[in-house]
């Protein structure tokens, strides 16, 4: 792995399999710092970091800050509703002030697709993507394929399905670009309507039925049903997901031993997973909150790196 | 830059001579080999402390708590260095305030990186006392730092490097003086 040069972290999609790697080694040892009885390092000491959050969010914005602060940055958040974001700025006027403040990194998190590769391009200090519509949300990817790595200790040749959303999901479209690209096998399993087109392009195996999701698979990654982001779409009523797609014990059972349970988070139980599963000992829901610390720890570290 | 000389100043022999004598200078020096902690810097730091150790526990009869820090995060040139440092785990997994802690590194040279190491390691706590120990000394000091264990002194230009190679990475264990052709 040569010098890190990458200055943003816009989507898994626009990494190599090398640069994944390297942000999970570089992860590893940021682990460390948050058991320690000070938990900060001056890393990043002097820089700026601002959380421009478009969208509503708690985990992910106060992962970032937790991430910035244990590396000795400042950090400031910008909430929409109190900004002049309201008054009408653009994204882009709204990058190029926060750039003008003399900030080092805007961590962004947008409804629109592709925000955050055009907020990049207009601006030269650090872009790193918090979630951008139904495109990609790498972090996220990052910290679910470091668990997986944590607790199975590879990826190559891992089978690992995604339920759920497929369709208006960041999360699985990151993950899938991370996943395949580290060699592992991913299926997807959603009711068809969920489903995007052309989706096998990706590399993935596609079913709508779970016990095929299930079946073989070494981790099964839950996603969110997101019942309110968009209510015009045709989503089966949640009592019919929940008997057709939630991951219950019953389900687990035929599982292969020992599966891994994971959820980016926030959970909706009794709709895509059962109480029993989220809080059983399959499930690393919890472990992947601690871990997304240390990912996004090294993201901050390795941007901030980054030799033009 | 290119290397168009260089001489070997301490062959195997000589290296392990220098750590059996600072093994018994550090019994020496502290009265208790349970009270002493062996903390590497990484990257040959770390072997350095691990075969510190091995002979603390012939001489001593204790294998004294070791631990391995990387300094990368508290370097002074994070930003400007050349070469684009990697960060590596550090472990310290013992209580930092019941020991005296004996640092080793395999070259010191400006001070700054035992800067770095001091900073890094009272984030850990209050140990007791930190010395410090090295397999060479080459002088050119930016900083008000020496140490309490040296293996040799090897008086060298800036214009020199010091290559510190050890048989578990480097295949063989040798220290050698380069002349640096400055292009």
């Amino acid at each position: 792995m040569g010098a890190w040069k990458q200055k943003d972290l816009l989507g898994l999609e626009y990494l190599t399999k090398e640069q994944i790697e390297h942000i999970l080694t570089t992860a590893e040892s940021f682990k460390e710092v948050s058991t320690r009885g000070i938990k900060k390092v001056p890393a990043l000491r002097g820089k700026t970091v601002v959380n421009l959050f478009y969208e509503p969010s708690t985990r992910t914005r106060v992962s970032f800050e937790i991430a910035a602060k244990r590396l000795s940055a400042d950090v400031i958040n910008i909430e929409t509703e109190t900004s002049s974001i309201r008054k009408g700025e653009t994204l882009i006027d709204t990058g190029l002030n926060i750039q003008a403040l003399k900030a080092d990194i805007i961590v962004v998190r947008h409804n629109a697709s592709g925000a955050a590769v055009m907020l990049a391009r207009h601006v030269d200090i650090s872009v790193i993507n918090a979630g951008d519509g139904w495109h990609e949300h790498p972090t996220q990817a990052l910290l679910d394929i470091f668990t997986l790595k944590q607790k199975l200790g590879r990826i190559e040749g891992l089978k690992i399905s995604i339920v759920g959303d497929i369709a208006h999901s960041r999360v699985a479209r990151s993950n899938i670009w991370g996943l395949t690209k580290l060699g592992a096998e991913v299926t997807v399993c959603a009711p068809k309507m969920l489903i995007p087109p052309a989706i096998e392009k990706m590399g993935v195996r596609v079913t709508d039925k779970i016990d095929n999701a299930l079946q073989n698979a070494d981790a099964i990654n839950v996603l969110r049903m997101q019942f309110e982001r968009d209510e015009t779409t045709a989503f089966p009523k949640q009592l019919e997901y929940f008997k057709n797609f939630a991951i219950t014990e019953e389900r687990l059972k035929r599982a292969k031993k020992g599966i891994i349970v994971m959820h980016p988070g926030p959970i909706n139980r009794g709709i895509e997973i059962s109480s029993s599963v989220a809080d059983g000992g399959q499930s690393v829901i919890l472990e992947q909150v601690t871990n997304g610390i240390a990912v996004r720890m090294a993201v901050l570290f390795l941007v901030s790196q980054a030799r033009r | 830059m290119q290397n168009n000389s260089k001489a070997q100043v301490m062959d195997a022999q000589a290296i392990e001579n220098a750590i059996v004598r600072i093994a018994h200078e550090i019994v020496e020096r502290n009265q208790s080999v349970e009270e002493v902690a062996i903390v590497g810097i990484r990257t040959r730091g770390e072997y350095l402390a691990r075969r510190l150790s091995a002979i603390l526990n012939r001489i001593a009869g204790i294998m004294p708590v070791q631990g391995v820090l990387d300094i990368t995060l508290y370097r002074d040139d994070l930003m400007t260095a050349d070469s684009q440092p990697v960060v590596h785990e550090t472990d310290i997994s013992f209580d930092v305030s019941v020991k005296h802690i004996v640092l080793v590194d395999d070259v010191l040279y400006t001070g700054r990186t035992i800067r770095a190491a001091l900073d890094a390691f009272i984030d850990f706590g209050r140990p007791k006392s930190i010395q410090l120990a090295v397999l060479v000394d080459r002088g050119h000091r930016e900083l008000p730092i020496r140490a309490d264990y040296v293996g040799k002194n090897i008086p060298t230009s800036k214009a020199q490097a010091v290559k510190v190679r050890f048989r578990e990475i480097d295949g063989t264990d040798e220290v050698l003086v380069l002349e640096k052709d400055i292009l």
